[in-house]
């Protein structure tokens, strides 16, 4: 392996988050208490060079880097992207929250890096072991904020959960990656793919292996049978937590599924979109069910987010660029949706309260009209309505189904999409409709929190009047 | 074609309007400003929407005011907007009506009137979109977007019921149009795109057809409503703000109307001919046994929104007639007749339901209640209330005269032409719709002063003398000469039903034909002897 430009150019980025980490941990040393805020600005810093570093990198000639290991392309530029955009994000919001509870410290900072670091290698790994390694870096990290707050016994219960959980979905993965191995005898996505293409499908190791494979991005994903550890840990960890495992990783999930999927194993096609349409048709029918029977909003966005994984999956069995372009463009506007989502639930938080409870949401309309608004902009996101950018996400997934001849596919989603308005509508019901209670302060936040919840809100409006640019940007992907 | 992209300024003049309006604010100072800055934007609107009326042309049945440009290329998705004799009356109606909204929440709405007035700016510039878009994607963005400012109008300043109200109002529409949504995503695998006019030169065989066309109608029932799933309306309409209800019976409703015409009968026409039967069934049912039920509310507004459901009865009624009719080569000048006759209805169910709830709006800003029980005698203390009160309840019954005599009457006889028991069933809608309205009438305005809340009614303010002033004119110069209205359609109902008199099944149903097959049309005389007979 060599350590020369031509390797280490591509992956610009993630040295840039690397470095930041390393840096963080250490100048966090000799930071005074009242200083810590110098930790966050370092990070967004950090994130901004990686984000202006994937520009100028990005683009051009798909590059294989690191001996087969890393890989440079369209995919991994715009998810790389997107990542980095919604972990600032999730920083600049999550900053009041630690203020107020003295957790303003570089380990949020160190781990939360880490994690993204995690995930950009996953989004461009190009072998079984890159991908897994990045899966495990990004996992571990975001265990260990689960249980930020080491008082929490909630917290450290869905810590424990979400270590025991992943480390079976991981495992299960491994498994899976082992029987490929076995089958194909290579672990680089290209080489298993031209081996697979020859042996053709007869071999029952393989089949098994992409049983295991399915299974462990089920896992990664909350798809549904496996998603029970997702209420639990959205509702014990603390919000800047959950903020950060929700919507970030859910793109990196995304990349985990088309590079080990689609680069290795296309060939295998018509056998992983059946088990995809069992996993879709379940998560999206228990995902928007039980989702009604929440009062936990934390809770409910966790059981969204298994209906949400359940319409990916929909681009995503339907096997075609088409279908993989519109599920691409679903996850990353579901990231920034729920990013959104999460950032308003810390806006309302502050200190010795939590909010998480539908109830929590009581007339914002009237404490602050305008975090109603981006409020309620998310919420028809969610729920797919016009002219927000969910429904250009469903609309995109449904053409992809359709296209191959799913009709039946795509009248279940849109059944299980009025059963999921419902919900949705009930927090634009306690926003607008109820008044707020009595003893409720007045909401005080940051102008920095404000701009990027602004950004946020208005960027899925926008989105959703002009999603051509972003479409584009999908498809140049898999043409 | 007119360059000046007139029907783009009509959507988001008002929809811009509505943004400034909400930037604003609702403190003390700003709110006057916002509230004439709101009508402002709503005159504008509807000055600028009467140039599609100058400019229109009335001989042609084409599209008209077209405007076309790319909107998502990979799909083939356009901002394709365009006018027909269809859609231009309905585009004014709903600009008109507007200004009326924004009058009559002037002093009424104390809760954030700021939202309120944006909220109904923005509705405007939605609704005149959804009448305009010619592209199916682009139709159902609007069509679904509505919902938004009417779940908020409901919920934020209705009744005390208003949250069951208002989640019920948007899950049964939202459930209507996604199954439309797949229909229409069908059709862009079959046409290759996502043009409504494409759409319509379609070939489509009939388990196709009949699939998209109960997709369709789905929507549209939900949205006109016609019965079974008329229940939102009442619920609703109970809950709404007195803006709220004139906007959800003088357009809402006249969209899902609206989607029947451009949708489903040119596009599946040989689905709508064999499937006539359960939508004449259903407006017949809508017509008498609403009718009925109207009979015994006791409540105003419950019973102007059944009233509602069964005049929009009439307007499917006229509409779906046309299929029996042109089975008949005799009898083809009624099936224009059925189709003008329900858009007459449409526009002056507009007129007059719109201002029978602002009439019921004055009452119950004054009292409180909608209750008729809590009324009788406001003639003595409401004169001219009273007055023009007595005259919309005349034309809700359909008086010669006004405009609800007109289109009733045109729908009554193109119904004669298909069949007598039939046009019977309808016609008792003369009765029944006088028989709840006029005793309501007699019940609220007439008879003694009744209590002390009656005493001391205060008659109508300027406000309120203009907007129902404005509203009588408006009915009284459809009801004495309708000529300008038919005037403008004609054309594209002649088009139109031309266009569902030809069979759309592809060559090798061809056999399966009951309309005339393509061409040559001629051929239609020859036919009839061997078309099965289903009446």
């Amino acid at each position: 392996m060599q350590f020369d430009a031509s390797n280490l150019l591509p992956i610009l980025p993630e040295i840039a988050i690397l470095i930041t980490a390393c840096l963080v941990l250490v100048v966090d040393l000799y930071l005074k208490e009242s200083d810590k805020g110098f930790n966050h600005s370092l990070s967004l810093l950090g994130l901004v060079i990686a984000m202006v570093l994937t520009g100028m990198v990005g683009g051009g000639e798909r590059q294989i880097v690191f001996d087969g290991n890393l890989v440079r392309d369209a995919m991994s530029d715009l998810l790389t992207g997107s990542i980095l955009l919604v972990s600032l994000f999730a920083f600049i919001y999550a900053r009041p929250w630690l203020k107020d509870r003295g957790m303003l410290v570089g380990e949020f900072y160190v781990l939360g890096l880490l994690a993204v670091l995690g995930m950009l290698i996953m989004v461009s790994a190009n072998s079984f072991l890159t991908i897994y390694l990045g899966l495990e870096l990004q996992a571990l990290c975001l265990y260990a904020l689960v249980a930020f707050d080491r008082d929490s016994k909630k917290g450290a219960e869905a810590a424990m959960k979400y270590f025991v959980l992943g480390a079976l979905g991981s495992g299960m993965l491994l498994y899976g990656i082992s029987m490929i191995y076995g089958a194909t005898g290579s672990i680089e996505f290209a080489a298993v793919a031209k081996a697979v293409a020859e042996q053709g499908i007869s071999n029952k190791v393989l089949v098994f292996g992409i049983v295991f494979l399915v299974i462990g991005i089920g896992f990664k994903f909350g798809a549904v049978p496996f998603h029970m550890w997702v209420p639990d840990i959205y509702e014990g960890a603390p919000t800047p937590a959950v903020l950060f495992l929700g919507s970030a990783p859910k793109i990196a999930a995304f990349a985990l599924m088309i590079r080990m999927l689609v680069n290795g194993l296309d060939a295998l096609q018509s056998d992983w979109q059946g088990m995809l349409i069992i996993l879709a048709v379940l998560s999206m029918s228990l995902g928007n069910l039980v989702a009604i029977a929440q009062t936990n909003i934390k809770r409910m966005l966790a059981y969204s987010t298994i209906s949400h994984v359940g319409f990916i999956f929909l681009g995503l069995l339907a096997g075609s660029a088409q279908g993989y372009a519109s599920a691409m463009f679903y996850a990353i506007v579901y990231a920034v949706m729920a990013a959104g989502a999460f950032g308003i639930l810390l806006i309302l938080s502050r200190e010795g309260f939590d909010a998480e409870n539908l109830e929590d949401l009581k007339g914002l309309n009237d404490r602050d009209s305008w975090y109603a608004a981006m409020m309620a902009i998310i919420m028809f996101s969610m729920a797919g309505v016009p002219p927000t950018v969910g429904f250009m996400a469903k609309l995109l997934v449904l053409e992809a189904v359709i296209r191959i001849d799913l009709v039946w596919l795509a009248l279940v989603a849109v059944a299980f999409s009025i059963i999921g308005a419902f919900y949705y509508l009930r927090v634009v019901k306690y926003i607008y409709f109820d008044r707020p209670a009595l003893n409720a302060p007045a909401l005080v936040t940051s102008g920095g929190v404000r701009t990027a919840m602004t950004f946020n809100g208005l960027a899925l409006l926008l989105l959703g009047l002009f999603p051509a640019a972003l479409l584009s940007l999908c498809q140049a992907t898999f043409a | 074609m007119n360059a000046f992209p007139l029907l783009t300024l009509i959507i988001w003049l008002p929809i811009i309007g509505g943004l400034v309006v909400l930037a604003g604010g609702e403190s003390e100072n700003s709110v006057s400003i916002s509230k004439w800055t709101a009508l402002i934007f709503a005159v504008l609107t509807f000055l600028v929407s009467l140039g599609l009326w100058i400019g229109f042309d009335p001989s042609s049945a084409q599209m008209q005011f077209v405007e076309r440009s790319v909107w998502i290329p990979t799909f083939n998705v356009e901002y394709y907007l365009g006018v027909d004799g269809i859609s231009m009356p309905l585009i004014i109606l709903t600009t008109f009506i507007t200004i009326f909204v924004i009058v009559a929440g002037w002093d009424v709405i104390t809760y954030k009137p700021s939202q309120y007035m944006a909220a109904f700016l923005i509705m405007n510039g939605i609704m005149v979109g959804v009448f305009s878009a010619l592209d199916a994607i682009l139709f159902y963005v609007f069509w679904e977007a509505m919902l938004i400012p009417m779940f908020l109008i409901i919920g934020v300043w209705g009744g005390p019921n208003r949250v069951y109200a208002t989640i019920k109002f948007f899950l049964y529409t939202f459930f209507g149009s996604v199954f439309m949504l797949v229909a229409l995503i069908y059709m862009y695998f079959q046409s290759g795109s996502f043009s409504i006019l494409d759409f319509q030169d379609l070939q489509l065989g009939m388990t196709a057809q009949i699939l998209i066309f109960i997709a369709f109608l789905l929507a549209f029932a939900v949205k006109v409503p016609m019965f079974p799933v008329h229940t939102w309306l009442p619920d609703a309409h109970v809950e709404a703000p007195t803006g709220g209800s004139v906007i959800l019976a003088a357009i809402m409703l006249k969209i899902g109307g609206y989607g029947f015409l451009r949708f489903s009968m040119p596009i599946t026409p040989d689905a709508s001919l064999s499937l006539a039967w359960l939508i004449i069934a259903l407006s017949l049912i809508a017509i008498l046994y609403i009718g009925l039920v109207a009979l015994v509310q006791q409540d105003m507004k419950k019973l102007i929104a059944y009233s509602s459901i069964a005049h929009m009865g009439f307007v499917t009624l006229g509409f779906f007639i046309v299929f029996t009719i042109i089975q008949n080569p005799a009898l083809s000048s009624g099936s224009v007749m059925g189709v003008e006759g329900g858009m007459v209805q449409m526009i002056s169910h507009g007129f007059i339901s719109g201002a029978l709830f602002l009439c019921v709006g004055v009452l119950y800003d004054r009292v409180h209640s909608r209750e008729i029980a809590d009324y009788g005698g406001v003639v003595n203390t409401m004169p001219w209330f009273g007055a023009f009160m007595v005259f919309f309840a005349m034309s809700n019954a359909g008086l010669p005269g006004t405009s609800g005599f007109v289109g009733e009457f045109m729908v009554i006889l193109a119904t004669f032409r298909a069949d007598f028991w039939w046009a019977v069933l309808a016609a008792t809608t003369l009765i029944l719709a006088a028989a709840f309205t006029l005793w309501m009438v007699k019940r609220v305005v007439f008879g003694e002063v009744k209590n002390a809340k009656v005493a001391a009614l205060q008659d109508l303010n300027g406000r309120e003398t203009f907007n129902l002033g404005v509203l009588a004119v408006a009915v009284l110069a459809l009801g004495v000469w309708p000529a300008p209205l038919m005037n403008v359609m004609h054309a594209t109902v002649e088009n139109l039903v031309t266009q569902v008199s030809v069979c759309k099944l592809p060559a090798a149903e061809s056999a399966d034909c009951v309309l005339a097959r393509p061409k040559p049309i001629a051929s239609l005389t020859t036919d009839s002897a061997t078309q099965p007979s289903w009446h």
